[in-house]
């Protein structure tokens, strides 16, 4: 059976873009060729090209035999002539088949199994067409084709025997190309068994994980390890060497934030860390090349590193003429948002909004102000506008340089964390309120001129600021209502209950109706919401929870139908002897216990120490006594007792396992 | 070793062989090659075009007083159009390196993704930083819209960063030691030009007179756009273009003045291209009826 190899040979792909375009060629592929089986489908690709190998495919793909239904014998002979004309046959040809109805005719038919040279080349063309690339151009006509870069070559082989097809005007073959200035200059012919070879002895290594390790072998111990940055690498080259080169210690005076940003973001440069942990002034670039004999690629590099370094120097040397504390008034010239005007304004509003925070959460107020009156003023720094990464860092060294506290200084640079769910959050509590004030601050604002994020789409990364702002809540246990700083923005308190939810799931791991149950309650601070959460799922394996858990479904249910929407505590002169009575004694002797309870896991413990009396209430007591008075009051005993403890949580949500196996 | 001028005329000689028309720069004031006419127009409708040009380059901000080695009030960027694209673009481009003495088997060359937008202009595209042992020397681009109008004959831009080319040719760190001809340095030539125009620049150029030749200029080329009929091939679209040209500079001159406020700014942006965008549109229906009338 033939091995089937593609490969798109394409200008350079962005490398970010590549992992995900081979999954979704992949899926598409197997999408539309499973009639053809195969032992293995294996993708992998370079910045030049797109490669998918299929081993062992079927070369025909297996008949497929169908029955086609007609209409039942009863139906008259009619409709049996319409049908058989409509297959283009004679009724006496028809078969004949029983089912639950009755008899009727059927054709049975028997649909040859395509060749795979043929199916291949007519579906490739759409299916390369439709791979999906974050951005994209044409270059054939405005009309034509769209990929990511312009197709110049397509290799596809069933084995040595090309399979035939156009895409944007490049017809297939069996010609690939080798690396830019290594390989050959002419295009090499292949077969899928000697495609990886003639490409390797072409300076292109197709496999990404082969790139990896060789770069990996070639870095060194001293080398911090930086995952994206290789992988970065691994898509930017045919044929990856390191290649290490230094810079003038003197440049190890600026901050290490800033070589580090210099050479990672700018330049891709790895940078070499001394057994302490200080810079070494070092770095590894990673070439496109089998190596650099006579070191002119190290002294290029130096080259352009050194009037990076001088840049950054003289940025932080021309950035001091200027406190930021006197740059404040600068920013109303940086545009925060076009429709929310300048970050003049956001300073105000987050500096107020910060100090409310801190008053909240008792941290050190004159700090915080400290730290929101100047936190932006970065921006205006030339180390910023040309190091965009380091906004805030670059604020918080310059405040140390300038003589600001300590506090002050850690809570500027820290005010952009947490960047992602793996980020750490803002070490000090100043830190952490000037994050959550910033983020808040940009939330509001956006959310008030409808800029909601919808799907994928969220240009202004509100998801990652909530994200942030519940994460610092989470972790810190700040004593903040979140609720109260959100509510009067339309769907902002929703947005964030919906973070605290994915927090509260995808990273602290709780069931999704012991969540639904906490979040239904009212929301207060999100430590205590995780407390809650921790209560339920710790309590749930007790053998009385699920059951009041399900009785709660049913108060719920009987407070409904009943239309109660609020209710007095229960007359207790009217309750009858017997379980309504007990009932009743006992839920106030737990409310009692429950509100001196130290922890949620105790009030927990107390609540379903309630299940035998409601068991038994609801097993001899009718709530709806045909006497008006007792039945309201018998609901007022229910309502007390769903009122009481849905603080904590609504109870009903919680799947039981009864539930769970209907 | 290759003095400046040795370099740029390599290049046009390259270029030139492959076809090219070798042009002038351009002689009102522009912040990119991109914005001469032999690109920003020829770039539109069906007539396929080659062209490479020097263009200096003004950027008012960019200025440093002639102190930072690497950066520039004017630098001077070579400007290759090719129109349609060639197959082997990159292959050719990768020639006009080896033709100006760029051994590609001693170094390390990298397409780095790049893609260009500029709003005045109503134009866009997709393309690569060119890295050569970790420097930028090119910017390609693959143009995708221009005046606000999809290309169809798509063009490849090339923009060559001379200064910094010749720098690492002649292994030097300043530009301002760049030898660009014998016994004449870039700092012989440039330096007091940047001088004295980061000075004007940043200090001394008048905000209020500037506005108002801002507003002037808009109004020659609103009121020419607003006399436009298609039939006549005399109108003088390309003197609207030149006051295009004109605000886009003294748009450039008030913001490095400080003097463009953060409500302003998108406004202003919106103003030119709405000119550059009306030019281009009245070019096409000038210059090619024919396809105007089949679209």
């Amino acid at each position: 059976m033939p091995d089937f190899l593609l490969e798109i040979g394409t200008e350079e792909i962005p490398d970010w873009m590549i992992e995900p375009a081979l999954e979704d060629l992949r899926s598409r592929y197997q999408a539309a060729f499973s009639a053809f089986g195969g032992s293995a489908l294996m993708v992998d690709a370079t910045p030049r090209r797109l490669v998918l190998l299929a081993k062992d495919i079927l070369e025909q793909a297996s008949d497929v035999q169908s029955v086609i239904p007609g209409p039942y014998i009863s139906a008259g002979p009619k409709a049996a002539e319409g049908f058989a004309r409509k297959q283009g046959t004679t009724v006496d040809r028809l078969a004949k088949l029983c089912d639950a109805k009755g008899e009727r005719f059927v054709v049975h038919q028997l649909t040859k199994g395509q060749e795979a040279a043929a199916a291949l080349g007519e579906k490739l063309p759409e299916i390369i067409a439709g791979i999906h690339f974050p951005k994209t151009m044409c270059w054939t006509g405005k009309d034509g084709v769209r990929f990511i870069r312009p197709i110049r070559w397509i290799v596809a082989l069933l084995d040595e025997k090309a399979v035939k097809f156009e895409v944007a005007g490049v017809k297939s073959g069996n010609l690939t190309r080798g690396h830019r200035i290594l390989g050959s200059k002419n295009p090499i012919p292949v077969t899928a068994a000697n495609y990886i070879e003639r490409l390797r002895e072409n300076f292109v290594i197709v496999n990404a994980e082969e790139r990896k390790r060789r770069i990996e072998g070639a870095l060194g111990a001293d080398v911090q390890r930086d995952d994206e940055l290789l992988r970065t690498l691994v898509y930017l080259t045919e044929f990856p060497t390191p290649i290490r080169g230094s810079f003038d210690p003197s440049y190890l005076e600026l901050p290490k934030e800033i070589l580090s940003t210099v050479m990672r973001h700018h330049q891709r440069y790895f940078s070499v860390v001394n057994s302490d942990g200080t810079l070494a002034p070092q770095f590894v670039a990673v070439t496109n090349t089998d190596g650099d004999p006579d070191g002119l690629i190290r002294q290029g590099n130096e080259r352009v590193l050194r009037a990076r370094f001088n840049d950054a120097r003289f940025f932080w040397q021309v950035d001091q003429q200027r406190k930021l504390s006197e740059r404040v008034a600068d920013l109303a010239k940086v545009t925060f948002h076009v429709k929310l005007g300048s970050y003049a304004a956001k300073n105000n509003r987050v500096w107020m909004l910060a100090e409310e925070l801190a008053k909240a959460v008792g941290a050190d107020a004159a700090s915080v102000q400290r730290a929101a009156e100047i936190c932006k003023a970065d921006l205006t720094t030339d180390m910023v506008k040309e190091f965009t990464d380091l906004q805030g860092i670059v604020g918080g060294l310059y405040a140390k340089a300038q003589g600001e506290s300590e506090a002050v200084a850690t809570a500027i640079y820290d005010h952009y964390k947490p960047l992602s769910m793996e980020d750490s959050i803002p070490r000090t509590p100043e830190g952490q309120i000037l994050s959550i004030a910033d983020k808040i601050d940009t939330l509001r604002e956006c959310f008030q001129i409808g800029l909601i994020p919808t799907g994928s789409k969220d240009p202004f990364a509100l998801r990652r600021a909530a994200q942030g702002v519940v994460k610092i809540l989470f972790e810190a246990r700040l004593p903040v209502e979140l609720a109260i700083y959100v509510q009067e923005y339309a769907g902002l308190a929703e947005f964030m209950k919906e973070r605290a939810q994915f927090y509260l799931r995808d990273v602290l791991g709780y069931a999704y109706d012991e969540v639904n149950a906490v979040l239904a309650a009212p929301l207060g601070t999100l430590a205590d919401l995780a407390d809650r959460a921790e209560a339920i799922h710790y309590v749930r394996p007790t053998g009385d929870f699920e059951p009041l858990a399900a009785s709660f479904k049913r108060i719920k249910n009987i407070l409904r139908q009943a239309q109660v929407e609020q209710a007095p505590l229960p007359d207790a002169k009217r309750l009858a002897p017997g379980p309504e009575e007990d009932l009743y004694t006992a839920f106030m002797r737990v409310r009692t216990e429950a509100g001196e309870a130290g922890s949620y896991r105790d009030k927990l413990a107390l609540i379903a120490s309630l299940r035998p009396q409601v068991d038994l209430f609801f097993d001899k007591i009718l709530v709806n006594d045909p006497n008006p008075a007792i039945r309201q009051n018998r609901l007022a005993l229910l309502y007390s007792l769903l009122a009481e403890f849905s603080s904590i949580a609504d109870f009903s949500e919680i799947v039981t396992s009864q539930e769970k196996t209907v | 070793m290759d003095f400046f001028q040795d370099t740029i005329l390599k290049l046009k000689q390259y270029w030139a062989s492959r076809g090219a028309v070798i042009q002038e720069p351009y002689d009102v004031e522009v912040g990119a090659g991109t914005m001469a006419p032999e690109t920003f127009l020829r770039v539109l409708g069906p007539k396929p075009y080659k062209v490479a040009y020097v263009q200096p380059s003004r950027r008012p901000a960019d200025g440093r007083y002639g102190e930072n080695p690497n950066r520039l009030y004017k630098h001077q960027q070579l400007q290759v159009i090719l129109k349609p694209t060639p197959d082997d673009v990159l292959e050719q481009y990768l020639g006009s390196l080896t033709a100006i003495g760029i051994d590609l088997r001693k170094h390390d060359i990298k397409f780095e993704e790049d893609n260009w937008e500029a709003p005045t202009l109503g134009a866009w595209g997709i393309g690569w930083q060119v890295m050569l042992d970790g420097l930028e020397i090119t910017q390609f681009t693959y143009f995708q819209q221009c005046g606000g109008i999809d290309l169809d004959l798509v063009p490849a831009e090339i923009t060559y960063g001379l200064e910094r080319i010749v720098a690492f040719l002649q292994n030097v760190d300043s530009v301002y030691d760049i030898e660009w001809a014998p016994g004449v340095k870039y700092a012989d030539v440039r330096l007091a030009d940047e001088e004295q125009f980061s000075v004007y620049n940043f200090e001394l150029a008048n905000v209020d007179r500037l506005w108002r030749l801002f507003s002037e200029h808009e109004a020659e080329c609103a009121e020419l756009l607003k006399e436009f009929t298609p039939e006549s091939q005399r109108f003088p679209l390309l003197a609207a273009y030149d006051q295009v040209l004109k605000c886009s500079h003294l748009f450039n001159l008030l913001d490095a003045r400080g003097a463009i406020s953060v409500t302003e700014r998108v406004g202003i942006i919106a103003r030119i291209r709405k000119l550059a965008v009306g030019v281009a549109e009245a070019w096409c229906a000038q210059q090619f009826p024919a396809e105007e009338a089949a679209a």
